[in-house]
């Protein structure tokens, strides 16, 4: 099964991206921001960093880059679609998924391990979790702050769409205490925490990222 | 040739991090007088005629790109005048 892990000028994390996929068990593919080829991959993951210098807003122009076309439409039509950090405002940006992610509340960049409840195990991208447990990976941002209108984030709570939660204390005023949310057939989920720097011990706060990545695997044997 | 200008502002009921950082910065530098501060942005774009066609291609780009819909409003104005 091949995963792509696309990489935009200013990416950081798409080469930890890559190796968490082959960890997982998976194939991974380096796709190209200025191409308009998802080179027969299976699903895709839009990585941490800082696209394009973060200009405009975070996530703002890589929205419009080539490959996005073909990211949105691929989506759009169900493959399993992970964006981690900046790739989560890119999904934002993209509307693949609602809110926005603005400058954090207490205005400095926060980097700690960072513990998580499943709220979603049946994303395409959490089948390996169970509701209620507890991860701890990796957050480190400036930019986390979830925010939507009310309508939104009630929808996101009803309809089981916030996959995780910040648990012991919100890092960066996010409504809700939201950390990732999904769309609404599951295939595409966006999260501010790393999973992909918690993939093994010898880098990590442990290997609790790791599920993420092989639920992806997983979804992609049993379509 | 004509100027179009595009303000674009985070939405009021939006936290604004970046305002009230300038605002907590006022006291020290003994200004008082400040209520509150709210930060934007402002583009200035150059076009060859500022008619209505290329004033519905501002607000598309305004709300597509320039301004994202979810967190901030925008306002087009010819350099000058309102539009």
């Amino acid at each position: 099964m091949k995963i792509g892990v696309v990489t935009f000028p200013g990416s950081l994390d798409d080469t930890d991206a890559q190796r968490a996929v082959r960890l997982a068990g998976g194939e991974a593919v380096a796709l190209w921001h200025a191409d308009h080829d998802l080179q027969g991959v299976d699903a895709v993951i839009l990585p941490g960093g800082f696209s394009y210098g973060d200009y405009l807003r975070c996530g703002a122009i890589a929205r419009f880059a080539p490959i996005m076309t073909e990211v949105i439409g691929a989506a759009q039509g169900g493959m399993p679609v992970l964006g981690i950090c900046n790739g989560f405002q890119i999904l934002c940006e993209s509307h693949l998924l609602p809110g926005a992610l603005i400058r954090n509340d207490h205005r400095t960049f926060i980097c700690r391990d960072q513990t998580l409840r499943v709220e979603n195990a049946s994303t395409a991208w959490t089948t390996d979790l169970s509701v209620g447990q507890e991860i701890v990976i990796p957050l480190k941002n400036g930019e986390g702050g979830f925010v939507a209108d009310d309508d939104t984030l009630d929808r996101l709570q009803g309809e089981g769409r916030v996959v995780f939660s910040y648990v012991g204390g919100n890092p960066n005023g996010s409504l809700r205490d939201i950390a990732g949310i999904t769309n609404e057939r599951g295939n595409v989920v966006g999260l501010m925490p790393h999973p992909e720097h918690a993939v093994e011990d010898l880098t990590g706060p442990g290997t609790d990222g790791l599920a993420l990545f092989s639920s992806g695997l997983s979804a992609l044997v049993s379509r | 040739m004509p100027r179009i200008v595009v303000d674009v502002m985070p939405k009021p009921e939006i936290l604004d991090p970046q305002g009230k950082a300038v605002h907590g910065a006022l006291p020290r530098l003994g200004f008082n007088a400040v209520t509150d501060v709210r930060q934007g942005k402002r583009f200035e774009l150059e076009v060859e005629a500022a008619d209505e066609a290329t004033l519905a291609e501002i607000h598309q780009l305004a709300e597509t790109l320039l301004s994202n819909p979810v967190i901030e409003d925008y306002a087009v104005r010819v350099d000058g005048a309102t539009a």
